[in-house]
């Protein structure tokens, strides 16, 4: 034995190995390169046959008694189960078998538990995002509900069963069939609970109620005097078109708050500016919905659509699938990480959803004693403030230790020891109230619909539903048509909670809520015959006559379009509605394209630039992928915008609030010497036309540069893309050839968009459409895992096959899985 | 010749069984014992080693692919820097086998000598 030579050999080959099972890299880390190489074990495992074979026999205890999943060529399941327990069973262990990771990571998201599986990220980042969903209370609320939840024993069976059902997947899975992302990231799943149910829940109520612009409206409206203040917020939009129609008789309110005797003095008149950040989930998440009366259809029968906006990710929210059961036979969508069909349609009718975006989140400033945080001002004396210590656990780091105050108004989001998300820090501290962190049963709502019948079984699955809120979307087939705005909301004086409140009294505290009978709520039955449709786009839901205070951040333009398409159409077929839920046309730029063009002057011109005018002016207001039009206008109306309000907005160093797009048009629609127009920084005084043709100069180098870059056309400039949960460019879909945009009905952003189109028509056999960007596998090795996604950018639908049991040999059904538990 | 050609064989047929239950790194300890059972002279058992490994993840990576029309190989070939090449990342993934598995060879092949 030659003992150097082994030795150096033996220490080269074991410190090689050592390299290669550890992961390198800073803040984003590089899987273990052996293990993840490894043919027998890495990725190359997760690289599914493109023939692969479902089929499949599987024996689980768990299970009541037989049941069989068909998959059809799109991979979708259908579920013929014995029983609604044994079919949220395998539904569980559907959701796992093909989106195990997202699952779980969407309830790391939502417990605030990123740090234990990315790090600290960068500047601390995921630190700080797992601090504030832990602060806005995330875990407890999701105890609280799934404690709400186990109290209903449909629920507590079929959350129980869907548990099992995920579990009885993990437990058999080998570390080598792991799903990618784990191999990547390095980590393995644990078991699955009925907490990660409500916890997800508690998920989708942070994205659609998670919303609110307290801190930039309080900085507002200390710095801008009352004039000025009512000009950038207004409290009226005059464009809209409301969800229930205007002059719809209300009956007066069934509870009155009462404004605080201070309202005046300690909070609206009273200078406060706030430095802390919130993080805040995409504003534009919401949705349109409507629901035809067979009056207005060539069938004479409802037509349901829905197409809810979300962020495009891949894996996608949703998962396709049909559950059939003795009592009910139900087709859409559901959530993985959560039982039942969540939009769809049964045998009797179909739902749709979209987001109230109605404010139930508020801030109070608190006065603590000391910095210890142990007492705070209230009702005039020092009141003990309770304290927790979360520990966040972060991937090669130490634990993190964050201190939590807690008063009578909530929990303390925001203090000296956590600024938000701002640089500047924060000397004030701020509880925050948040209305989903209150007990509640939302997953009952969808355990009924599944089995719902009428009208009267819509109204009672709903009628528990609380956070967050929402506008369902009803048709059935006996004609019925309806909508309401659900949720519990609480009951606010006016401007209660549009501005960070004062936290030292009792009296700015929620008062109770709007009484559930008097949500909006609009019933179109067989006789009716009115406007014929229901419809919804996240708009102010009731005029001004509605005898409660809503505040203003509602969206105006794609209720506005939905409705003027809807009151023109009739003889209406399921081919128009596929034409209207991918419409492009912007209602917005067709409103503010006349007053542009009005404005501008247009002699100055070079030839270069009246070319893009000329563009500009032959565009038809509709966002189509290959149109310069919409990229003219949106750096246009952009410039103008900065023109108009940097001038003021930049003189404060305090985040500001900024007007919505809705209030700058139609500001200068009503006026044309809007007062924000001059610039306050030179002596004359600007118009209308010398600023807007100032922003039309200053548009021209970017458009130019935008068309040097390949990036003139809308799609191209927008770059719509499926994005992967892990932000990596290549397990995600970019630069789609996709049109629309925020305030078309086709609402394409960035990363965001129509999650799901659907287009459901209650003739005797339902005839229903769907898309939704992604596919029914989570692998990225998958060719199920995008096959969507081109669909959906084309605007093209899958047909919704409900498969009856004597389809069994049908050619659709690809491949079969029997589940028995002997 | 035949010791190194059996030595190839023998040591990516036992990596195989051993990555069947195994963690991956037991195609170091495959190779070397293949390698100890086998004297060759410390470069060939090194190459013995090196290339049982290329074939054995390469092919087997190879295999995988074309089932896979090469769905997933462009997408992990982006990640880690090779353009979206899969060959390039069959290349590298042969490549690491055989390094591990040259190295669990050489080591063997100086135990003996």
């Amino acid at each position: 034995m030659r003992i150097i030579p082994f030795l150096l050999s033996l220490i080269l080959t074991v410190g090689l190995i050592y390299c290669l099972s550890r992961q390198w890299g800073g803040l984003q880390k590089t899987p273990p390169f052996g293990q993840f190489f490894s043919p027998q074990h890495g990725f190359w495992q997760n690289a599914e046959p493109v023939n692969k074979s479902f089929d499949g026999n599987l024996l689980l205890a768990g299970l009541k008694g037989k049941g069989d999943v068909y998959f059809d060529e799109n991979l979708v399941p259908h579920v013929f189960a014995a029983n609604h327990v044994d079919a949220s069973y395998i539904q569980g262990y559907l959701h796992a078998r093909f989106r195990l990771w997202q699952m779980e990571f969407q309830t790391f998201a939502a417990a605030g538990r990123v740090s234990e599986v990315l790090g600290a990220g960068r500047n601390n980042a995921y630190i700080s995002y797992d601090r504030s969903m832990r602060r806005l209370g995330m875990v407890t609320a999701a105890k609280a509900a799934l404690a709400k939840m186990e109290e209903d024993p449909v629920v507590k069976a079929d959350c129980d069963a869907y548990t099992a059902g995920v579990n009885a997947y993990i437990s058999q899975l080998k570390a080598s069939e792991l799903p990618l992302e784990y191999k990547l990231l390095n980590y393995s799943p644990e078991p699955w609970t009925n907490l990660k149910i409500a916890l997800f829940v508690k998920y989708m109520a942070y994205d659609l109620a998670g919303h609110d612009n307290d801190f930039e409206m309080t900085n507002a409206k200390s710095f801008f005097n009352k004039v000025d203040f009512a000009k950038l917020y207004p409290e009226v939009q005059d464009s809209v078109d409301p969800i229930i129609p205007k002059g719809t008789h209300f009956s007066p309110a069934g509870f009155s708050p009462k404004a605080p005797a201070t309202a005046d003095s300690l909070y609206l008149n009273m200078p406060l500016t706030v430095t802390a950040a919130e993080s805040k989930p995409d504003p534009d998440n919401g949705s349109n919905n409507w629901a035809i009366s067979g009056s207005k259809t060539m069938s004479h029968r409802p037509i349901l659509c829905n197409d809810p906006h979300l962020s495009t990710n891949l894996p996608s929210i949703w998962y396709q699938m049909q559950i059939h059961t003795p009592d009910y036979n139900v087709y859409g969508v559901s959530f993985p990480g959560a039982p039942y069909v969540i939009i769809g349609f049964n045998d009797s009718c179909a739902w749709g959803i979209t987001n109230a975006e109605r404010d139930v989140r508020d801030y109070y400033s608190i006065k603590f004693k000391d910095e210890t945080r142990k007492e705070y001002w209230y009702n005039g004396k020092w009141v003990p403030a309770d304290q927790r210590v979360d520990t966040i656990v972060v991937k090669g780091g130490q634990p993190f230790y964050d201190t939590v105050a807690s008063t009578v108004f909530g929990p303390v989001m925001y203090d000296p020891g956590f600024p938000g998300f701002s640089e500047e820090g924060t000397t004030r501290s701020y509880a925050v109230h948040w209305k989903p962190a209150d007990s509640s049963n939302e997953i009952r709502t969808f355990s009924r619909f599944q089995s719902m019948r009428n009208y009267s079984d819509y109204k009672e699955a709903i009628v528990t539903f609380k956070s967050p809120g929402q506008n369902f979307a009803y048709a059935d087939k006996s004609g019925v048509v309806a909508i309401w705005q659900q949720g519990e909301f609480p009951a606010k004086w006016k401007e209660q909670g549009r501005f960070v409140m004062p936290g030292e009294d009792s009296s700015y505290r929620w008062q109770g809520n709007i009484p559930q009978p008097e949500n909006p709520t609009m019933l179109l039955d067989t006789l009716d015959s009115g406007r014929g449709f229901v419809s919804s786009a996240n708009q102010t839901p009731v005029d001004t006559s509605y005898p409660y205070y809503l505040g203003i951040d509602f969206p105006p333009y794609r209720g506005l379009t939905i409705n003027r398409m809807l009151n023109n159409l009739n003889s209406i077929t399921p081919g128009d509605m596929k034409l209207m839920q991918t419409s492009n046309y912007d209602v917005f730029a067709a409103m503010a394209k006349p007053l542009l063009l009005r404005n501008i002057h247009e002699e100055p011109l070079s030839a270069d630039e009246k070319n893009y005018l000329k563009v500009f002016r032959e565009w038809n207001c509709t966002n189509n992928p290959d149109e310069e039009g919409p990229v003219i206008f949106q750096y246009w109306w952009r410039h103008l915008t900065k023109d108009i309000y940097d001038d003021e907005f930049s003189k404060s160093s305090l985040n500001l609030m900024r007007p919505f797009e809705s209030t700058l048009l139609e500001s200068l629609l009503k006026d044309s010497a809007y007062s924000f127009i001059d610039n306050i920084n030179t002596p004359e005084k600007e118009t209308l036309q010398q600023v807007v043709t100032k922003a039309f100069l200053q548009a021209v180098p970017d458009l130019a540069a935008a068309a040097n870059a390949g990036r003139l056309t809308w799609a191209k400039n927008k770059d719509t893309w499926v994005r992967h949960l892990l932000r990596i460019p290549q397990l995600s879909r970019t630069n789609l050839p996709i049109g629309g945009g925020v305030h078309c009905i086709n609402a394409a952003k960035k990363l965001h968009g129509p999650s799901w189109r659907m287009i459901v028509e209650l003739t005797d056999k339902t005839g229903a459409l769907g898309i939704y960007p992604g596919g029914q596998s989570g692998n990225p090795g998958s060719r199920y895992y995008d096959n969507f996604v081109d669909k959906w950018a084309a605007g093209e639908y899958n047909n919704l096959w409900v498969m009856g049991l004597e389809d069994v040999k049908d050619s659709r059904v690809k491949w079969t899985v029997h589940f028995s538990n002997q | 010749m035949i010791k190194f050609f059996v030595s190839i064989l023998l040591i990516a047929l036992l990596s195989f069984i051993c990555g069947l239950f195994l963690p991956w790194w037991s195609i170091a300890i495959a190779a070397f014992v293949v390698s100890a059972l086998i004297p060759q002279r410390p470069l060939r058992a090194f190459f013995a080693g090196f290339v049982a490994l290329f074939l054995l993840w390469g092919g087997l990576a190879t295999y995988f692919d074309m089932a896979n029309n090469s769905i997933l190989s462009a997408r992990v070939a982006g990640m880690v820097y090779l353009h979206g090449s899969s060959v390039a990342l069959l290349v590298v993934t042969g490549f690491i086998g055989a390094l591990v598995g040259g190295g669990g060879s050489l080591t063997a092949a100086f135990l003996r000598k």
